[in-house]
């Protein structure tokens, strides 16, 4: 796995997300309240809403299109709602974020 | 092994069953559960309650979405199981979705008859089984004035009485000659009919519909001996049929429903059947209690216990309509062999009847007083020999023995495997014991440890008697709707100690106020943020994570992520300097859609979120600042033209609609606000439906507040009439501080109004200088830090993460 550099962690303000255009399209890089960071397709299981705009909670973000609440840690809908977003492997060192592509990367 | 457990429909019977099945056999069955309806299990007894406005969808569901995540449950909502393959034991939804069972649950409910009479397909006739029925009606009792309800038992009075209090005009039509002809004799049926012709729903017997009238949608009902009654929205709910087509076209053996065994079992062993589509020893039934107990037999069944059996026993029925209370339970026709003891005491409206056989009570009917109903069903299903106290049996349980009245004595004296829940079959030892040992404080934690009173919720009244008996002064009735999941407090109560902890901070509050989360929820921080704006308007700083999308960015997002940006046109008015830096900023941009709103000025649609702050540059170059057309904040005051330019004009209405505009915008509120000034009572700019409106006249200014014409329409309340302009200004911006301070997060200014009292709003506002004034200055203490336009702010760089991606990186960077 090759990682990317793509900014600090202080580019993203706490309990909220960034995003970075990739070739496998937009992701959204989250910070939480505690820090820790995800990545994630910007794209809503339900109907595509950005996610990078809802708001954060724990390790979820509700989407502002409808507010389905989606799981940062595994990219799925919790509650009934049905579906899952690709997430992308992630990584902090002395605050610098990386990212890996994987062409073939599947939701995790 | 897991085996595979799937349910067709999620009603209120299997919802039950599974909470015994986790209970007793935790991880024994993969369940999958098919529902048509799309929407989680909620609690359909209680749908009158929302459609009488009483209570809205949120607060009737029994599992949230959470529950089927944390249970492993697999919920497919909206899909409508077509076809069952017993041979290779797989479902198939219409969606095309196969799964293979190991155990098959049928529940499917019941679906409503419909009457085919001509014109029962027109458009605004509905039944009354689920949700969509009640948008529906609801949405019908906005536009529609006459509604006539066809049956006249337990679901059509409450469907007519939750249309009346929504406004409209309701007769109910009913084949019988007695209203509930199954539940209640024809005396109780009588005082029933008369207390709702009290309350102005008409009602006609022994009425036999003939048609529906209506060119593509309904205009009237036309009965068998020719009586055209008009109607512009026509409720069938002339009784339900157990929905068993499925299980029939599958082979099993359906009978009126799908026939069981005492263990619920079908015809196919591996096939469950249960709720109002199950026919067990030749009965169907219709209400939850039953239901209920189908589900705790198949759950055991499920687990392995064999030893579980259903036994029928009567279920007392009660009508959930406000104000009139109904009773009734087992077999109460006359007979040979059967005497009756009747009470009545006309001038209470109070009607009781109990019938015995052999000394034993076998049905009892109550209308007016229900508070013995527990006590009376209690004798009949112990068979207990009441020859002793024949006498004053009929007065009550207090008359026995002595004591004089008094409800919580009542129940004190109940024993204690006495009913109190009939819906759940809880007792009363049962509910004492569980307050006891868990320590219970609340009725929601009763209903969630014990069910009682979690259905239908008419023994609530009895449940808190419980409770205060048991509790003794620490219990406090009126305990409050919690503001959300993460706390127990309710939005009035949070409010008050974030004055009174001077809380000034999200977390601080969440902390001192004991949030059950570490950072709230979606629900929460928009509120918290919002009321910590407001009451501490110099010291706060605003948490934009905590706000929604919109407000974050300051436009509006669409449905595909683009946004709109509405620049303000004070009171409607502009100038062709501003059309034109409006059209070069729309040619520059592309952005593919401008159109006119309905709040008097342009909006701008489909503009990517980078290009945001360069849009608002142009603008502000022009003069535009935002219109917040996004926030919960004022967002427009449409004027009319006045004196200015109408002959009818008494003053000048575009003027003034400007002045109040530029003084109080940017204020944050709890939801929106729009206002409006119309220079005559003709009213051209539509100020009697708006949050708050003037209407000038020769002799000043008539102001108006409370009205609404979205969701809900309603006209406004008057607030009253002012000379000058200045004064005008001076009500209008106290009126929106008091609002600010006491409304509920995204409670609009009519339901903050009802909550409080118009005339408590009058009393402060009109009558009373002093509060006035002081409202008035906060307001515009406040103004001092809201008054900021936020488009230009980030042009100039604030929050210009925002706007910009992170990074934008291609696969060669990866490729080392
Ligand atoms: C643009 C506009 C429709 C139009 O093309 O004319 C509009 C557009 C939206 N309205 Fe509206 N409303 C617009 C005038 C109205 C009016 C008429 C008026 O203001 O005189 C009403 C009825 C009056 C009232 O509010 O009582 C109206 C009642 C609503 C409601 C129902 C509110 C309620 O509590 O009853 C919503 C839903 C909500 O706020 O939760 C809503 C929500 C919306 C939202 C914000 C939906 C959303 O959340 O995305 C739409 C945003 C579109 C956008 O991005 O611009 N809109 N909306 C109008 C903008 C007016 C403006 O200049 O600011
Ligand atoms: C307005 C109203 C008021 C009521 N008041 C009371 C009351 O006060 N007291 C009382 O005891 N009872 C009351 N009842 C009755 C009570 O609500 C019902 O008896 C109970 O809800 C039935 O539960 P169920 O699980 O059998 O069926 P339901 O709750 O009807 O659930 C059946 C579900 O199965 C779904 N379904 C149907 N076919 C399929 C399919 N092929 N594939 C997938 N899903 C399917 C349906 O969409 C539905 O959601 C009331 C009912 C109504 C409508
Ligand atoms: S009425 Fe308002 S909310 Fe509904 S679609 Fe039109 S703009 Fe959107
Ligand atoms: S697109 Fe995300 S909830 Fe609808």
């Amino acid at each position: 796995m090759s990682w990317i550099a793509i900014g600090s962690l202080d580019d993203i303000p706490v309990r909220g997300a960034r995003c970075v255009n990739t070739p496998l399209g937009r992701i959204a890089v989250f910070r939480t309240a505690e820090d820790q960071v995800f990545a994630i397709e910007d794209h809503c299981p339900h109907k595509g809403g950005p996610l990078s705009q809802g708001i954060v909670h724990g390790t979820s973000v509700t989407c502002p299109l409808h507010n389905w609440v989606i799981s940062l840690e595994t990219g799925k809908a919790l509650g009934a709602d049905e579906g899952q977003t690709r997430t992308h492997p992630v990584k902090v060192e002395d605050r610098r974020l990386f990212i890996a592509l994987e062409r073939s990367a599947k939701a995790a | 092994m897991t085996e595979k457990l799937v349910i067709i429909g999620n009603g209120m019977a299997p919802g039950r069953m599974l909470e015994h099945l986790l209970e007793s056999a935790p991880g024994r069955y993969k369940v999958t559960i098919f529902n048509a309806e799309p929407r989680v299990n909620y609690d359909r007894i209680m749908l009158s309650p929302v459609l009488s406005g009483e209570k809205d969808y949120e607060q009737i569901i029994i599992h949230g979405d959470g529950w089927y995540v944390r249970n492993d449950i697999t919920l497919y909502k909206g899909h409508r199981i077509e076809a069952i393959d017993r041979e290779a034991r797989t479902v198939t939804s219409a969606e095309g979705v196969t799964e293979s069972y190991d155990k098959l649950v049928i529940a499917t409910g019941s679906l409503p008859i419909i009457l085919p009479v001509p014109g029962h397909d027109l458009a605004g006739v509905l039944s009354y089984r689920d949700l969509d029925d009640v948008n529906a009606m609801l949405l019908a009792a906005q536009s529609r004035t006459e509604a006539v309800v066809i049956g006249g038992g337990l679901l059509g009075l409450e469907a007519a009485a939750g249309l009346q209090a929504q406004g409209m005009n309701v007769t109910v039509v009913h084949l019988m000659p007695s209203l509930m002809e199954r539940q209640l004799d024809p005396a109780a049926g009588y005082l029933l009919q008369k207390a709702l012709e009290e309350r102005g729903i008409k009602v006609l017997t022994k009425a036999n519909t003939k048609a529906i009238h209506g060119a593509g949608k309904v205009e009237a009902v036309e009965l068998a001996d020719g009586t055209i009654i008009p109607a512009s929205l026509v409720v069938m709910a002339a009784g339900i049929r157990p929905n068993a087509a499925l299980a029939r076209d599958a082979g099993l053996a359906v009978n009126r429903g799908i026939v069981v065994d005492q263990g619920m079992r079908t015809s196919d062993p591996a096939i469950f059947a249960l709720g109002e589509c199950a026919e067990v020893g030749g009965h169907v039934y219709g209400l939850v209690a039953p239901l209920y107990e189908m589900g705790r037999i198949a759950a055991a069944r499920l687990a392995d216990d064999e030893t579980a059996d259903f036994v029928h026993n009567d279920t007392p029925t009660k009508l959930k309509v406000t104000g009139i209370d109904v009773y009734s339970v087992g077999d109460f026709a006359d007979g040979d062999d059967r005497e009756e003891i009747v009470l009545r005491d006309a001038a209470a409206g109070i009607y009781k009847r109990v019938v015995l056989k052999d000394d034993r009570i076998v049905g009892t009917v109550l209308f007016g007083e229900v508070g013995d109903g527990a006590w009376f069903n209690d004798l009949k299903k112990k068979a207990a020999n009441v020859s002793s106290m024949r006498d004053t049996l009929i007065f009550g349980q207090a008359y026995q023995g002595g004591s004089t009245f008094d409800p919580k004595a009542a129940v004190d004296a109940l024993p204690g495997d006495a009913e109190i829940c009939g819906c759940n079959g809880i007792c009363k030892s049962r509910i004492v014991d569980t307050i006891k040992a868990k320590g219970l404080t609340s009725l929601d934690d009763v209903r969630a440890h014990t069910k009682a009173s979690a259905s239908c919720g008419s023994c609530t009244g009895l449940v808190e008697q419980l409770m205060e008996l048991t509790l003794g002064d620490t219990y406090n009735r009126t305990a409050v709707q919690p503001m959300c999941g993460c706390t127990a407090l309710g939005h009035d109560e949070v409010r008050r100690l974030i004055k009174a902890k001077s809380l000034k901070t999200v977390p601080a509050v969440m902390q001192e106020l004991e949030w059950k989360t570490s950072c709230g929820c979606a629900k929460c921080r928009p509120a918290l943020n919002y009321y910590l704006v407001c009451d501490w308007p110099d010291e706060y700083a605003d948490d934009y994570q905590s706000r929604f999308v919109n407000e974050r960015v300051h436009a509006n997002i669409q449905k595909d992520g683009t946004f709109s940006v509405v620049p303000r046109m004070w009171g409607g008015v502009t100038s062709a300097a501003e059309l034109r830096a409006i059209a070069d900023v729309v040619d520059k941009f592309a952005i593919p859609t401008v159109k006119v709103t309905g709040g008097q000025r342009i909006d701008m649609l489909g503009i990517r979120k980078e290009d945001l702050p360069a849009v608002w540059a142009d603008l502000g170059k022009a003069g535009f600042v935002s219109g917040h057309a996004y926030a919960k904040g004022l967002r427009t005051v449409k004027t009319c033209v006045g004196t200015d330019w109408c002959r009818f004009g008494t003053q000048d209405s575009t003027g003034f609609g400007i002045r109040i505009e530029k003084f109080m915008w940017g204020s944050w509120t709890p939801a929106k606000v729009k206002m409006a000034v119309s220079g005559c009572p003709r009213n051209c700019a539509e100020a009697t439906c708006k949050d708050v409106g003037v209407i000038c006249v020769d002799s000043g200014y008539e102001i108006h507040f409370a009205g609404a014409a979205g969701l809900d329409i309603k006209g406004t309340e008057v607030l009253g009439l002012v000379r000058t302009e200045d004064e005008a200004l001076e009500h209008i911006a106290a009126l929106v501080q008091m609002y600010r301070e006491q409304g509920r997060y995204l409670e609009r200014i009519y339901k903050w109004a009802k909550r409080v009292g118009i005339d408590e709003v009058r009393r402060q506002i009109l009558h009373n200088g002093e509060t006035r004034r002081a409202y008035f200055d906060r307001f515009v203490f406040s103004q001092k830090f809201a008054q900021v336009d936020p488009w230009s702010e980030r042009v100039s760089g604030k929050d210009k993460h925002e706007f910009r991606p992170l990074a934008a990186v291609g696969f060669s960077e990866a490729a080392e």
